[in-house]
């Protein structure tokens, strides 16, 4: 999530190789930036996760919160 | 154990506040009761006045109305510092919050888009109570829902869209509740009727939908 509202990192499948390893680098890469990376688990439900996981629909990157 | 220090599956924001008890429900229950003291410690005082001005001298009614209006009056100011954490922020740019409405929208069901298409609150129901998120700060509806804390809390980064501001709080809720309540700062707790009349008219059919969902 940035201020464009959304920005699309990577697409991978797990039966492409090089396309993980891009994402994985470019995932690496946000979260050397401070983002931390978030697995939507259905409703009500997220883990964070701190290595791409290839078998995830969707991760999401987000910044840190705290209180205002 | 993660890298960060903290436990996994726990918000790894924690790790800055780490001088803080997590705030689960019984920590919750020891807050609330504070606020309530608090808020009493304040008021009787006024009232007392009011009452021993009017048993003194009946031609000092003016002034002991004026005494009660601050017992009123400063839970009131109390309540409306709560009310004020879901206050909605400043849209930017209106591509931006398009898109971002989407992302919200997957991350929720029907019934919370349509309520955060209504009201700008996202309605989430967790193991302490029912929670309203908004874009810098969120609403807890404890169950029964009489009362709600109000905590503000936000994305560290401004130039978010509303509707990512709002994913970024609700994502981090859903990792680890008790965690999103240590992160955050509590602004009121009280009871619901007081915050629901310092909302912005247009919030408060959400905070209506939290306490009905907190209560069943």
């Amino acid at each position: 999530m940035d201020r464009t509202g959304h920005t699309t990192l990577a697409e991978w499948s797990s039966a492409d190789d090089a396309a993980f390893a891009a994402a994985a680098e470019a995932f690496r890469e946000q979260l050397d930036a401070g983002y931390y990376a978030v697995v939507s688990e259905g409703e009500g439900q997220a883990r964070q996760v701190t290595a791409l996981p290839a078998g995830a629909d969707l991760v999401i990157l987000r910044r840190p919160i705290a209180g205002g | 154990m993660t890298a960060g220090g903290t436990a996994a599956g726990t918000l790894p924001e924690r790790a800055g506040v780490a001088w803080r008890k997590p705030v689960d429900a019984r920590a919750l229950g020891a807050r609330g009761r504070l606020w309530t003291l608090s808020t009493a410690a304040h008021s009787v005082p006024f009232v007392a006045t009011a009452g021993i001005l009017v048993g003194i001298e009946p031609g000092l009614a003016p002034v002991s109305l004026l005494a009660l209006a601050h017992a009123w009056g400063i839970p009131e100011l109390y309540a409306n510092r709560g009310a004020k954490v879901v206050r909605p922020q400043r849209r930017r740019d209106a591509a931006a919050e398009h898109t971002a409405l989407g992302l919200l929208g997957d991350l929720v069901g029907h019934e919370a888009r349509e309520l955060h298409a209504r009201t700008g609150l996202v309605a989430e129901r967790g193991r302490l109570g029912v929670w309203l998120v908004g874009e810098a700060g969120a609403l807890l509806v404890r169950p029964g829902g009489r009362r709600v804390h109000c905590w503000c809390v936000r994305a560290a980064e401004e130039s978010l869209p509303s509707a990512d501001r709002t994913a970024h709080l609700l994502l981090a809720l859903r990792e680890d509740e008790t965690g999103f309540a240590t992160v955050a700062n509590l602004a009121f707790s009280g009871a619901t009727w007081r915050v629901a009349r310092r909302l912005a008219p247009g919030m408060r059919p959400a905070l209506r939908t939290a306490a009905r969902m907190a209560r069943g």
